[in-house]
């Protein structure tokens, strides 16, 4: 894999007229209990690591170093060493986890207990778990905000945003958005956290300082019954520019002028699309589509879907490594 | 993998376990469950309404666990005529759909200790019309701003017409029968239970789309089993499907019960089904219980069985775990000693509306929250992958069906392929240029 990966990096090099770098890509396919890892220039997967039941939420540690993935049927987060894509150890998250996300800092996770309407806080260096948060019914969407302050977790049923301080642990606010919140995205200058509702079919954008939604954004698409407007994954831009929103079942990607909140444009996806992740470098934004076992990569500067890879059964959370 | 993780299991454990304590540091007074404290918390960090979860809800207790919250009772008509299904494993437990209830009271309970608001159950138990009534009273008496009623068509009605000016909330959780949603239809009514007419459009769409068009119909003799078939009849002419030939079973009551065992019943069902039409399927409309159970594997003919046995369209089922439907049945599972049944999600579903519209009118008043579920936005998320919202012209739940065999969900109606202008849930059903209701 190292050899692999540094004769990728030669090629890199090589190709210096193409500056796209090379990051390695995760996939976790929630069906057949695997990751799919490829190589973000030639899109092929490289590899596919066999992981526990139920593979949903995947991140990668700030070094590259560790992937984690929320393994829900088996009660645990475990630890891929990229190095040898090997899973190296768990982490003891809570029961049933699904979504978590990694403090700026890459020294705790924070975990969304879905079953046990909790929040876990592990210290990834001790890897314990070191606090418990009571929240809403079915804690599900996690994020945190780029100063680390607050981490906001979404309640589907409860149906509100939960702020909690990072220092604290304590709940400082809980704002009511619409049915079924899934994915809480801060902006990269801490102004703004965006919360998607499923089946709601919105994305409320809710202010930090006030912790009050400013803008409710809808989604209307020719030919597509509202029902299937459902809104999940949401990722936004380093300038703060543009966001992008996966919309389930209406098979496409919504591109947002994250300054008008103004809708401008659909990209058709792979069927029902979840999660997104961008490259590091922002040249490329990854789609994993659930149910057509595939993901989409749309070209960021042209807002273009440039080409589909088939990975495993139910393509359901992506990350990519920082470098 | 599982080796691995049963391996890191204790550590987990007594980590967790030092999570709690430092946890009960952290916010110890608000876990501890005085109200006195809870103020006072409220006091110093207004907006931390960081409460242990609430304990499991009990029936009939409406004593406050937060005093300073809103309080809000819904009410609950059960009716205690219970029929017997011809399957042991089938039989209606005796807190069906009253279990439902108290797990979305729990659900609205954790919502209430960010919302405070604080929500109880009232069961009422009838078996006569009168009682209904009576039973009615009693909870209004109380002070319930919702009736949840598991109670048959002319029980419904009754309590409908017994608040007059027609301003109250009653969900019907139960009746299937489509007059209650058609011309006997009454606005202080929220339908739950789909009717006959949805679950067999639900039915008759699979049937299509998997090109089994020729239906071979076998009837009960008791009015809801006709209707039922009524509404199966309706379906094919509405989805391409053909009724090869109806026939009656004319038995109107059976001992659930003997000790012959299957020995006749082996030898009754092929005679029942012989000489047919050529087929694909075999239809049952029996929602009396006196011989679908027994078709299946039965009939002349080597023929799949589906509507009141075999594959059967319904809103729960416990082997439903899409959408979050697996959460719902841990949920259910740590309150209760048994699965998750139709009956339950029906109650369930009522409760959460209560809940929802409490929450966005920030009331406990029936006005406020009637309001609010009727509010052209309003929707409920109830495991079945997309909103449910009100029919305005009916007060039916619009709501994916979902197709059950016993062991797994094989579908969920609506299918690719039958479109609709509005909805592709309104293709299930009266819709509403053909509805005879008017408020």
């Amino acid at each position: 894999m190292l050899i692999k990966r540094l004769a990728l990096l030669m090629c890199g090099v090589a190709m210096t007229a193409t500056p796209a770098a090379a990051y390695t890509v995760y996939i976790s396919n929630e069906r057949d209990n695997t990751v799919t890892v490829l190589d973000s220039t030639t899109w092929e997967v490289t590899d596919t690591i066999k992981v526990g039941q139920r593979p949903r939420g995947i991140t990668v540690s700030h070094d590259g170093k560790w992937v984690y993935v929320c393994v829900g049927d088996d009660d645990t987060v475990e630890v891929i060493d990229t190095a040898t894509n090997q899973i190296s150890h768990t982490l003891p998250s809570g029961p049933d986890p699904e979504l978590f996300v990694l403090n700026p800092e890459g020294t705790m996770l924070y975990v969304a207990n879905e079953d046990d309407n909790l929040v876990t806080v592990i210290d990834l260096e001790t890897r314990t778990a070191i606090v418990e948060i009571p929240v809403g019914v079915e804690p599900e969407g996690m994020g945190v905000s780029p100063d680390g302050k607050y981490v906001v977790n979404t309640s589907e049923t409860t149906n509100m945003a939960h702020f909690i301080d990072t220092d604290t642990h304590e709940i400082v606010a809980n704002v009511l958005v619409d049915s079924r919140p899934r994915i809480a995205e801060f902006k990269a200058d801490n102004s703004e956290v965006w919360v998607s509702a499923e089946i709601g079919g919105t994305v409320s954008v809710i202010d930090v300082a006030s912790k009050e939604i400013t803008q409710k954004i809808t989604f209307e698409i020719d030919g597509v019954r509202s029902e299937a407007v459902q809104p999940v994954g949401v990722k936004i831009t380093n300038d703060g520019k543009t966001a992008y929103v996966a919309l389930g079942p209406a098979n496409r990607v919504a591109v947002v002028d994250a300054e008008t909140y103004e809708v401008k444009d659909y990209l058709l996806v792979g069927q029902r699309v979840w999660q997104l992740e961008f490259t590091p470098d922002e040249k490329y934004l990854i789609t994993t589509n659930g149910v057509s076992n595939d993901i989409s990569i749309v070209d960021v500067a042209t807002n273009e879907v440039i080409r589909s890879v088939g990975v495993g059964s139910f393509p359901w959370g992506v990350a990519v490594s920082p470098n | 993998m599982g080796a691995n993780g049963e391996g890191k299991l204790p550590i987990r454990m007594s980590s967790t376990g030092s999570g709690r304590r430092i946890l009960h540091r952290i916010c110890g007074i608000s876990l501890a469950v005085v109200a006195a404290a809870l103020l006072a918390a409220a006091n110093t960090a207004p907006a931390a309404a960081q409460t242990a979860a609430p304990a499991a809800p009990v029936v009939n207790d409406v004593t406050p666990a937060n005093p300073d919250f809103q309080q809000i009772r819904i009410g609950y008509v059960e009716w205690k005529e219970k029929s017997l299904t011809l399957s042991l494993s089938q039989n209606p437990p005796d807190d069906l759909g009253v279990a439902g209830a108290l797990s979305a009271i729990r659900d609205n309970n954790t919502t209430g200790t960010f919302t405070k608001q604080e929500f109880h159950l009232l069961v009422e138990p009838a078996k006569t019309l009168e009682e209904a009534l009576a039973a009615r009273q009693k909870l209004i008496d109380q002070g319930v701003v919702a009736i949840i009623t598991d109670v048959p068509a002319d029980a419904v009605l009754a309590l409908a017409d017994a608040d007059a000016d027609k301003a109250g909330i009653l969900f019907n959780i139960s009746a299937k029968d489509e007059r209650l949603r058609e011309e006997d239809c009454r606005a202080n009514v929220f339908h739950i239970q789909p009717s006959h007419s949805m679950l067999a459009d639900a039915l008759a769409q699979y049937l299509v789309w998997k090109k089994w068009p020729r239906w071979f119909l076998l009837t009960g003799a008791l009015p809801a089993d006709q209707e039922w078939a009524e509404a199966l009849k309706r379906a094919a002419g509405r989805f391409g499907g053909q009724i090869v030939e109806e026939r009656v079973y004319s038995e109107t009551d059976t001992a659930r019960r003997t000790d012959s065992g299957h020995v006749q019943v082996q030898r009754q069902m092929p005679v029942f089904t012989q000489n047919a039409p050529a087929h694909d399927v075999v239809l049952v409309a029996d929602d009396s219980e006196i011989f679908g159970t027994y078709v299946p594997f039965r009939t002349w003919d080597p023929r799949p069985v589906a509507g009141s046995a075999g594959l059967i369209p319904t809103t729960w089922t416990p082997n439903h775990e899409q959408w979050a439907g697996f959460q719902m049945q841990n949920r259910f599972g740590v309150l209760n000693t048994r699965p998750m049944q139709s009956l339950d999600i029906n109650a369930w579903t009522a409760v959460r509306m209560v809940g929802d519209a409490a929450t966005k009118a920030q009331s406990n008043e029936l006005a406020k929250i009637r309001e609010a579920m009727l509010d052209e936005r309003f929707s409920v998320a109830a495991f079945k992958g997309e909103k449910l919202t009100i029919r305005k012209w009916n007060h039916q739940l619009r709501q994916p069906i979902l197709l059950a065999d016993g062991f797994s969900v094989v579908s969920v109606s609506p299918q690719e392929g039958f479109l609709h202008p509005n909805s592709l849930l309104d293709t299930m059903g009266y819709d509403e240029p053909e509805t005879k209701c008017s408020f």
